[in-house]
């Protein structure tokens, strides 16, 4: 370890991993340090034993659950949008082939108190039981607005300019509905609070865009997830930086951030000092330079049986809308199961997250829980959101933030891409790395 | 593990992945391509035989090998870069091909920081120990331990005293080690990387092992799950009934 790199990573959860990567494949000498015994850190895939660890030290896990390896339980209940920005990653850095992907059964939203699917085209529209008649209409030319939109082409405005008119603004244009309104801004661009209807609409409209692109991606969702778990795309990752040379270090208490004339200038474990001029790491490395954004509570329910009213999808997810509820954030449902390889058969992992709002977070979340049905186990976490004081360009200690209460990765990529910038003064570009990279000893195809 | 029969003739061919375990593991890359030998070896402590020697298919293909030569294996994280997916496909018989899918640590086993993600679905596994250091099949029993705890119960494992040409500093005795790996349900052989002596005669057996009839039973396994670097299927203005559930 007493070595200089040129970078120095502290924490395997996903950020730290891509970046780690990143920075391999780009020939810097890169040491990866994380004091837990598994990959992951804050994004990692538990077993069960792990889990009742974390969650219930002392409790054996109940016998009925099955074996320990069948279970792999995300910490942070994430999917992928299958044209979202990891997607791209992924595949530029060929870490699709050490993973397999498969996809979420469904999308559906909460409406007066049920669940339907989200329509996610004109035909769907529709059929949707989430509008009525007359609403379908108005949805269907919102939806051929979206989907005809071009740039250089005003006469598929409609007289609307993205920048300058507010999404509020679009929606009357279509005369929406607010419960509409609900499961477009929430569902499909799937904003957590309401701030974004009185800003400019081209955010919205893009991420509305990216939402219709997944879904027609492979069909029954937007939504990707790697079978085994989430904590499957760190290690993905990790072996990514490991392949271009980088080193790996787990279960290696961090003691100290060494610092010279206010710049860090390595990391001290034990008598050993490994030296970097860049030091990257999660916020639990660095207690004293970030600061408290929010809470979430994360709630993990193991299931027995597909959650009512859902078709019996093996998979899905579930978005409540704030107003639905009298909230200001909204409650998120992921369920994974069996289909995925993160649980044993007859097991259903559903994660229900929201914003914190009261004191008593548990009691916030009860409408979700109402929607799952029995719930055989039960793990509460509530967490603080944490984000760096300093950019790090000042002291080179660049710090990733929590991961959000968001449903997917798309803030992940962003911060990835935004402290790789504040290190390197340019945005990151990925090449795409050639697909033969590891198979130059092939012997013959 | 994918198993297809080509349509146009009976030949049968299979994919495994396996995996390389023990700390000169690459040394066992000394694979028979094509007719021709080609070998990856790497430095371990205090060895001064490893060489890298690479047949002409493979020369000059990859950075791997500049680094090899250029490094002379003082740095073992370099010794591994870029070749951490290699395949190697043996003719089993007539009719039946078997291509593995190596997969080697990346170095990650260096300071015990290997991911799960490594063992997942592996197939088979070769655990490689060093006959000249007594305290490599220690290490070399650990890793089976880890095998059986954390891969598929159904997995092949070979353990592999390497260096069988450097006979005279032997630490390890073959009946030992051998009456270790019966009592353990794993093949043994001793191998020579730099030789090349019973590297194939390894990589049969496993093959040998293989479930290839259950396994064929099942015409093409197809991909379980979604294919990532497959286009964009349509354009979102034109998805309409996309979802068909």
């Amino acid at each position: 370890m007493d070595e200089q790199y040129d970078v120095i990573v502290l924490g395997t959860g996903l950020t730290e991993c891509i970046l780690s990567g990143v920075f391999s494949v780009e020939g810097k000498k890169v040491l990866h340090i994380d004091r837990q015994d598994h990959y992951g850190g804050e994004s990692a895939s538990l077993s069960l034993t792990q889990i009742y660890e974390k969650y219930r030290p002392g409790e054996q896990p109940r016998q009925s659950l099955g074996r320990d390896r069948d279970w792999n339980i995300d910490l942070i209940p994430k999917f992928l949008m299958a044209n979202g920005e990891l997607t791209n990653i992924l595949v530029h850095t060929n870490v699709t082939r050490y993973m397999e992907f498969k996809q979420i059964s469904g999308s559906f939203v909460y409406r007066d108190g049920k669940i339907a699917k989200v329509p996610s085209n004109e035909m769907e529209a529709i059929r949707s039981p989430l509008m009525g008649l007359f609403e379908k209409r108005r949805m269907k030319r919102f939806f051929e607005f979206i989907g005809n939109y071009e740039e250089g082409n005003p006469s598929t405005h409609q007289g609307l300019n993205l920048d300058r008119n507010s999404m509020n603004e679009v929606y009357t244009k279509f005369g929406l509905e607010s419960g509409t309104k609900d499961f477009i801004g929430h569902a499909m661009a799937l904003y957590l609070d309401d701030d974004y209807l009185t800003k400019p609409a081209r955010e919205t409209v893009e991420r509305i865009l990216l939402y219709v692109k997944s879904m027609a991606r492979f069909g029954k969702s937007p939504y990707l997830y790697p079978l085994y778990g989430l904590g499957e795309l760190p290690q993905g990752f990790a072996r990514l930086s490991a392949i271009y040379g980088g080193t790996y270090m787990l279960d290696k208490p961090v003691d100290e951030i060494v610092y010279e004339d206010g710049v860090a200038v390595g990391v001290r474990s034990g008598d050993e000092v490994a030296r970097a001029k860049i030091i990257i790491g999660d916020p639990t490395y660095f207690p004293t330079k970030v600061r408290k954004t929010g809470k979430v509570i994360r709630v993990i329910c193991v299931l027995t049986r597909p959650i009512p009213n859902t078709d019996n999808a093996d998979s899905l997810q579930i978005v409540i809308p704030q107003n639905q509820v009298g909230r200001k954030h909204d409650i998120y449902i992921a369920m994974v199961s069996t289909a995925h390889n993160v649980s044993s058969k007859g097991h259903y992992l559903a994660i229900v997250s929201t914003i914190c709002e009261t004191d008593n977070p548990l009691n916030e979340i009860t409408p979700a829980m109402h929607l799952l049905g029995p719930v055989l186990e039960k793990f509460v976490g509530v967490e603080d959101l944490l984000e760096p004081i300093d950019d790090g360009t000042k002291d080179h200690v660049y710090i990733s933030k929590s991961y959000d209460a968001t449903s997917h990765f798309e803030t992940t990529t962003d911060d990835v891409k935004d402290i790789y910038e504040r290190i390197e003064g340019k945005p990151l570009v990925l090449k795409q790395r050639p697909a033969d990279d590891e198979e130059n000893f092939t012997a013959f195809e | 593990m994918a198993v297809a029969r080509d349509s146009t003739s009976s030949t049968r061919f299979a994919q495994f992945k396996l995996v390389l375990l023990g700390l000169d593991s690459y040394m066992l890359l000394s694979l028979l391509a094509d007719g021709r030998l080609f070998r990856l070896s790497c430095q371990t402590t205090g060895c001064t035989d490893c060489f890298a020697y690479l047949g002409e298919s493979a020369v000059g293909k990859s950075s791997l090998v500049l680094r090899f030569v250029k490094d002379q294996f003082d740095d073992y994280r370099e010794s591994t870069i870029g070749a951490a997916f290699l395949t190697q496909t043996i003719a089993l018989d007539e009719s039946t091909t078997i291509k593995f899918e190596i997969w080697d640590t990346a170095g990650q086993e260096r300071y015990k920081s290997l991911a799960p993600m490594y063992y997942r679905n592996a197939n088979c596994a070769v655990v490689v120990y060093d006959i000249t250091q007594a305290a490599s099949l220690d290490k070399a029993k650990s890793w089976v331990k880890e095998l059986q705890r954390q891969a598929n119960e159904n997995i092949i494992i070979a353990l592999a005293g390497n260096k069988l040409d450097l006979d005279a500093k032997r630490q390890v005795e073959t009946a030992a080690a051998e009456a270790y790996a019966r009592e353990s349900g794993l093949l043994f052989f001793e191998t020579s990387a730099k030789s090349g002596e019973n590297v194939t005669e390894l990589f049969t057996a496993i093959a040998k092992r293989l479930p290839l009839e259950t396994a064929s039973t099942r015409q093409r396994t197809a991909p379980k799950g979604v294919d990532l670097n497959r286009p964009n299927r349509r354009a979102p203005a034109a998805s309409n009934n996309g979802c068909t559930c």
